[in-house]
């Protein structure tokens, strides 16, 4: 991928030329420090085309110094803000003119010195604790109060930390603190083998799985220059197409207990077994791991196989369709979807949202139709698009999502070309570096790679769709009566272990 | 289609806990076979955790630790090393432990009697073994037909539910947690990451398996353990196999 170098001091400009008033989307920010190999730390955009060659990626050199900024793109970019706030965390890069500059992945225990992400910080260099006072937003006025909520829930469920500002029953203000699950994984595999770093990249998130396997093994076969076999690139369609169906219906049952709406809950949760039995059969592994790897597919998928899942989709298309028409036909399941949660288009444009989320508010974007991957260009599917952008849109992108999963897969199963499963990775040049993308269940995920010597990971950087997409629910929420959060926050359905790494 | 209609037809779908054999593709946990080992250790140098070394020239596979990959096995060239397929890995320790004594153990489970209510501490968790954990309570397995159950709060809880490698910035979360659950209490680990703490190398944001941080009952292994291995483990605890 071709990259435009440019000076720090024309950062801004060069951006906001790019992002061309939100006609572009920003896909992508992140640092690297390149200090031993060309004396200067790095910051990349990757903004998102809507024709060839798909991506302009922008490469800012910073020279070293004691206190190394760059000029904020919040101003004409508001999706820069988290990527700017966790450089700002990692790597102690300071964007000059930034909002919030609050921590976003390190938080009040982390000392205010120390940049993991730097190459001079060692991994095993013990770090106190510090006790400083995480600063929640809130809003001040009479008989407004604040609830919080997290990090530990009620339910089974990943862990946030939410502060409501409240008048009454409506929510006035929300303040998501996030990134409680952060491993930093992006440090943990520096140095490591691209073999073996794959499986922490499979482990970022359980639901998104499949998707973080594509994206890394994509920008691994970019870099070397290999090409998958025709075989493994249909295997792998059907594989992130397993996943998307697992997630989709999950997550359409899911909500309904946003609403406590019983019966939704449990044939959701009914199918998704079934589903996820699938799985396991193709696999190994009820989440898919292993299945795609760099280089193509660990397992075939068989005449038998391929039976067994076309069985279970004809199947599930009906008894799914017959549980989404109980909740389209049902007055009160409506009320409460209806006109709920609402996300604006202009927000969509201004987050640079992806996924689900973009296209109930009528944004019509899919990376798998917008830059074609694996097998996703022999295939032939829709793209709903809904406008109201609320809870219903959502829930309802979902539903049609599933319908052209199954054609999408049915296609795939019908031709499978013949070929080997997978093929080896060469020796790759040193500090070449390359990305890769998919469409998880959420939307489109970049995972962006440095290799270093000897096939070693230099620097890996991973945005998910939930990273694109969280800020919007806070976007979303104000407006509505906090019994609805719930229900909002699940028709977003994102991972915090996604955005968290 | 009336909502009656849609529950009258799809019935019954509850499972018992053996009734469906696992698939011809589930690996499972690995052994050593009898045969003579090559010895070319190549099995511990492909481990992405370093869950195989090698103890008195034989090899020992540490289930905790070990994410089910099968990269070993396929690596194996002397064919020493196989999958099982034997999911049911879960050990107990700590207050449940042989070695805690009868009269303890005992104690725990008249408390307890046949019944327990859960809580999930997700401590940096992939959110697989999380989903792992909600399935239980799909209508195939059912968890409270076993008289367990989840409960919204640390405060009603006999048994945390630890999923996650235990990370800075929830370290707080779970010794609250923690410290709000009223003893007698258990916890068990739940996943490659909380019993074995390995999934994520050397991370300056991770402190390790949760048993660095509290006392641990029972450890479950898997990545992420199947709902059925996770129904194992809670039945082993309360002695109702």
């Amino acid at each position: 991928m071709e990259q435009e170098i440019i000076g720090v001091g024309d950062l801004r400009a060069v951006a906001a030329a790019a992002y061309d008033h939100g006609q572009n989307s920003l896909l992508a920010m992140f640092a690297n420090d390149e200090r031993t190999l060309n004396g200067n730390f790095a910051i990349y955009c990757i903004f998102s085309l809507s024709q060839k060659p798909y991506f302009k990626v922008v490469k800012a050199e910073l020279p070293d110094s004691a206190a190394p900024e760059f000029p904020s793109l919040v101003p004409v970019i508001s999706a820069a803000a988290w990527y700017e706030r966790e450089i700002h965390d990692l790597f102690g890069l300071t964007p000059v003119g930034h909002p919030d500059l609050r921590p976003l992945v390190l938080h009040e225990n982390w000392p205010h010195n120390q940049y993991p992400l730097r190459k001079d910080f060692d991994v095993h260099t013990p770090v106190p604790v510090v006790s400083d006072e995480y600063k929640m937003e809130y809003v001040h006025g009479k008989g407004v109060f604040e609830v919080p909520v997290g990090p530990i829930h009620a339910g089974i469920i990943e862990p946030g930390h939410f502060r409501f500002s409240q008048a009454g029953e409506n929510t006035i203000h929300l303040d998501a603190k996030l990134f409680f699950t952060h491993r930093g994984i992006e440090k943990a595999v520096e140095g490591l083998t691209i073999d073996k770093a794959f499986y922490q990249a499979e482990r970022i998130c359980g639901a998104c799985t499949v998707s973080h396997a594509l994206s890394y093994s994509q920008a691994v076969e970019a870099m070397a220059g290999v090409t998958v076999s025709d075989r493994a690139r249909y295997l792998r369609v059907i594989t992130a197409e397993l996943e998307r169906l697992y997630n989709h219906v999950g997550d359409i049952g899911n909500l309904c207990a946003g609403l406590g709406f019983a019966v939704g809950v449990s044939n959701g949760a009914r199918l998704k077994e079934e589903l996820m039995r699938l799985n396991e059969m193709v696999a190994g592994n009820r989440f898919l791991r292993g299945m795609v790897v760099p280089g193509g597919t660990a397992f075939d998928i068989t005449a038998d196989i391929a039976q067994e899942i076309l069985s279970l989709l004809r199947e599930i298309e009906t008894d799914f369709s017959e549980v989404l028409e109980l909740l389209r036909e049902n007055d009160a399941f409506l009320d409460r979807v209806n006109r709920t949660g609402i996300l604006p288009r202009q927000a969509v444009v201004d987050l640079s949202v992806v996924g689900v989320a973009a296209r109930a508010s009528g944004v019509d974007k899919d990376i798998r139709r917008d830059a074609p991957y694996a097998a996703y260009s022999d295939m032939n599917f829709k793209v709903p698009v809904y406008t109201s952008g609320d809870v219903a849109a959502r829930l309802w992108v979902r539903a049609d999502e599933t319908v052209q999963s199954v054609r999408i897969l049915r296609q795939a199963l019908s031709r499978l070309p013949v070929g080997v499963l997978k093929v080896e990775i060469p020796a790759i040049q040193p500090y070449s570096c390359g990305f890769g993308w998919s469409e998880s269940a959420r939307g489109s995920n970049v995972h962006w790679l440095m290799i270093g010597e000897n096939n070693t990971i230099y620097r890996y950087f991973v945005r998910s769709a939930s990273y694109a997409n969280w800020p919007a629910v806070t976007v979303a929420d104000p407006g509505n009566i906090i019994p609805d959060f719930p229900l909002i926050n699940k028709s977003f359905e994102l991972c915090y272990a996604c955005i968290d790494r | 289609m009336s909502l009656w209609g849609k529950i009258i037809r799809t019935g019954i779908v509850t499972e018992k806990l053996d009734e469906v054999p696992v698939p011809l593709r589930f690996r499972g946990a690995v052994r050593a076979g009898t045969q003579e080992c090559g010895k070319c250790h190549l099995c511990c140098s492909v481990c992405p955790t370093g869950a195989i070394t090698v103890q008195d020239g034989l090899l020992q596979v540490n289930d905790r630790d070990c994410i089910f990959c099968g990269r070993c096995v396929q690596q194996c060239e002397a064919h020493y090393l196989r999958d099982t397929k034997q999911y049911k890995l879960a050990t107990l320790s700590g207050a449940l432990a042989e070695t805690a004594g009868n009269e303890l153990r005992n104690k725990i489970r008249r408390v307890l009697n046949r019944s327990m209510h859960i809580r999930h501490v997700d401590v940096g968790s992939c959110n697989a073994c999380d989903f792992e954990m909600a399935a239980l309570n799909n209508p195939i397995y059912d968890l409270q037909q076993y008289g367990i159950d989840f409960v919204p709060s640390p405060r009603h809880a006999d048994l945390l539910m630890v999923t996650g490698v235990v990370t800075r910035n929830l370290t707080q979360a779970l010794m609250m947690t923690y410290e709000a659950t009223p003893t007698p209490k258990l916890v068990m680990a739940v996943g490659a990451c909380a019993a074995g703490g390995h999934t994520f190398s050397d991370s300056y944001a991770v402190r390790g398996r949760v048993d660095q941080l509290v006392p641990v009952d029972i450890y479950v292994p898997g990545c992420p353990p199947r709902p059925q291995a996770l129904l194992y483990g809670l039945l082993l605890a309360l002695d109702r196999l």
